[in-house]
């Protein structure tokens, strides 16, 4: 035990306050403070000011403890931003596999150290661009791929045996990751040394983001079946980037998205450990990826009480034994739907806000939105300036320098034991409707972010809550930025390729290939084995999900509102 | 007395975007407001939009789309529901949309287009002025 303030100490300080509060009430009459209440983006009420008497239960080495050390609420790695900065790593993809290889070419040019996909619409939900579902959505918010042939364009000329390669994908997460494989090893880059991620985080998808194929319980044995992959065979990939992002996005608070995300995690790790995994040989490739909203401290008290939480959860309820199994290493994205559409070069300053919020919180890599993002994919002068903000904060306002420099702020302290207490609790309440699948069938996740998204949104309609630009000092305006088009005929080009593809492979051993995936689906094998070997005789995505849709059905959204 | 009917409103998603937290606030706020409320839920093709819209017997259409496919998905909406002899449902959109397209979305007979940052007072006093239930 190591508390850090002393009772005599806490007795002094809440005399002190008392006077203070006495004194200040006879000003407040005449001079009352801006707001009745004062509270956090996510409705957390926050105190006038906060003093060691509201964290006087803080225990430095059972609470805070040393970087790299046991619960790692000051950061995961030892020296962490002083040893090496953060991984800059924006998220591109437009287009056709081509102009997205261009723009990664631009971006590891510009100093970026690592690569991050978008994929289209139809890729995202595991259809190829010549299906009826894919009419005018090809290429328009991230790079259409429909074959291994596009994943070699895609990559073409790009270090990826030093660059790690992030890939946001879900449903068709497996396909996608086959083929990045299949395109290293074509290569002659052996598949034991390519590092990156992959999305594949299911459970968020029936939460919040939406792309859907399979209903939840045969989603998870696929999720399981990269787990194990990655475990035994590319020892450096992390299988699972367990995404609170999407679920902030969505319109949940803060606390939701920690609760949610971890409860994810747990729903992940009990699913691998179910298969007969021991806990530390896949936990430590576990990663996470956080939103950072504009409520700057709410955000770094979200990744201090995450990390907490996490290491936790993986000692305590797990029993894991190596500490890299206990490290929440994260992602962070700046929060797309704080930015606006009006007067859009105040985003600039909102992501400056934000990133700088993601770098105190201890992030391991960061994407900054673009300003125009809200309009459409962005520009490459608009992505630069994302990147420029990420080096400024990084190289010149010295924030990099010290660890967790905001540790011990009394306010950031009680924020984040506030959080970790709140978000333990939804996390209990999940476990007693029997865990995250559960609850997800009985859309208990998705009703609690649609009731915080519309209680935020009554908040900035009556003016509760203010959106610079929305609510308080409009401006009349035009679209003052240029936004990126998507040529009409990328569509067009991308079917005929895709057929293209289609008629020269050798479609008897095709066949082969899916019809062998289809037996395997009604047995325990694990399918991405045989994913690979479809995608190495140019299976489509789609070919592949068609059979897992045939095999394990297909999830429609349930439209609760 | 008269008893006055309710404007009857399909919430919809068309396209493969997945992007519903706009949708379903709108859907809460039309309910709010005394409107009958059909929500379609995500991924619904176009045809699926206009089949539940006759079905429903509504009185508007409220389409939403925040992937950028809006050029294809709104016009088609459209059509179809000509097609089916069902176009004096009024269709308006909701969303993320390049500038330039909202002129010729109009044009092409969407009625009304709402963008981000629009109050939902403001929506639901549209659809009281410009929707009258269907007799």
């Amino acid at each position: 035990m190591s508390k850090i303030y002393s009772d005599n100490m806490l007795a002094e300080v809440r005399k002190g306050e008392e006077k203070w509060s006495k004194e200040l009430d006879n000003i407040l009459d005449q001079h009352p403070e801006r707001l009745s209440r004062f509270s956090s983006v996510s409705d957390h009420p926050v105190n006038r000011i906060y003093t060691p008497d509201d964290v006087k239960d803080l225990d430095y080495e059972k609470d805070l403890g040393f970087p790299a050390q046991y619960p790692f609420t000051r950061g995961v790695q030892p020296s962490m931003y002083r040893g090496r900065l953060w991984t800059m790593r924006m998220f591109a993809g437009l287009g056709s596999a081509r102009d997205t290889n261009k723009r990664f070419h631009l971006l590891v040019n510009e100093g970026q150290t690592g690569l991050s996909t978008a994929f289209d619409m139809p890729t995202l939900m595991g259809y190829d661009s010549d299906s009826p579902r894919a009419r005018g959505e090809c290429g328009k918010c991230g790079v259409a791929i429909d074959s291994l042939k596009d994943m070699e364009i895609l990559f073409d000329g790009l270090p990826i045996d030093r660059i790690t390669t992030s890939m946001t994908i879900n449903p068709p997460a497996p396909i996608i990751w086959a083929m990045y494989i299949a395109m290293a090893e074509k290569r002659g880059i052996n598949r034991s040394i390519i590092g990156g991620t992959i999305q594949n985080d299911m459970l968020k998808e029936f939460i919040a983001q939406k792309t859907f194929m399979c209903p939840p319980r045969p989603s998870m044995r696929l999720i399981t079946d990269t787990v194990e992959f990655a475990t035994k065979e590319i020892p450096r990939w992390n299988p699972i980037s367990i995404s609170g992002y999407h679920i902030r996005e969505a319109g949940s608070t803060a606390v939701q998205e920690l609760a949610f995300t971890l409860s994810d995690g747990i729903t992940y790790v009990e699913a691998a450990m179910e298969r007969g995994l021991d806990v530390d040989s896949f936990a430590p490739r576990l990663s996470f990826f956080f939103n950072s909203h504009l409520d700057f401290f709410e955000e770094i008290a979200k990744y201090r009480a995450a990390r907490r939480m996490w290491a936790r959860i993986m000692k305590e309820r797990f029993k894991a034994k190596d500490p890299r199994s206990m490290w929440l290493r994260f992602h962070t994205q700046t929060a797309g739907c704080s930015l606006t559409a009006q007067q859009p070069y105040n985003n600039v300053v909102r992501t400056a806000i934000e990133a700088l919020a993601a770098v105190l919180g201890g992030t391991q890599s960061l994407h900054t939105n673009s300003l125009d993002e809200v309009l459409a994919i962005p520009t490459e002068e608009a992505a630069t300036i994302a990147l420029r903000t990420q080096q400024i904060i990084a190289e010149e306002s010295g924030v990099a320098n010290t660890i967790d420099p905001l540790g011990g702020s009394f306010y950031i302290e009680r924020l984040t034991r506030d959080m970790e207490e709140e978000a333990f609790e939804y996390i209990r309440k999940i476990d007693d409707m029997g865990g995250m699948v559960a609850a997800i069938e009985r859309n208990y996740p998705q009703l609690e972010i649609a009731d915080a998204a519309y209680k935020y949104q009554k908040q900035i309609d009556s003016k509760e809550k203010t959106v610079v630009g929305v609510n308080k000092y409009v401006t009349e305006e035009d679209l003052p930025v240029e936004v990126l088009q998507i040529e009409a005929e990328l569509e067009e080009n991308q079917i005929k390729w895709t057929n293209k593809v289609k008629d020269t492979r050798d479609n008897k051993k095709l066949k082969e290939a899916l019809e062998k995936l289809g037996e395997a689906t009604q047995r325990d094998d694990n399918l991405m084995y045989l994913i690979i070997d479809a995608v190495k005789e140019y299976a489509t995505e789609q070919e592949i999900c068609d059979v897992f849709r045939e095999a394990f059905g297909i999830y429609r959204d349930p439209g609760v509102y | 007395m008269n008893q006055k009917r309710k404007i009857r409103v399909l919430v919809a998603k068309p396209g493969l975007d997945g992007h519903d937290r706009g949708s379903r606030i709108i859907a809460r706020a039309y309910r709010d407001a005394g409107f009958e409320v059909v929500y379609s839920g995500l991924h619904q093709t176009p045809e699926e939009v206009v089949q539940a819209a006759i079905q429903e017997d509504v009185d508007m259409i409220g389409l939403s789309s925040l992937a950028g496919a809006h050029m294809y998905l709104f016009p088609r909406v459209l059509e179809l529901l000509k097609e089916n002899g069902a176009d004096d449902i009024v269709v308006c959109g909701g969303g993320i949309f390049p500038g330039e397209d909202i002129p010729k979305l109009k044009e092409a007979g969407i009625k009304e287009i709402f963008v981000p940052g629009t109050p939902l007072g403001e929506v639901v006093k549209w659809v009281e002025e410009n929707v009258k239930p269907r007799t």
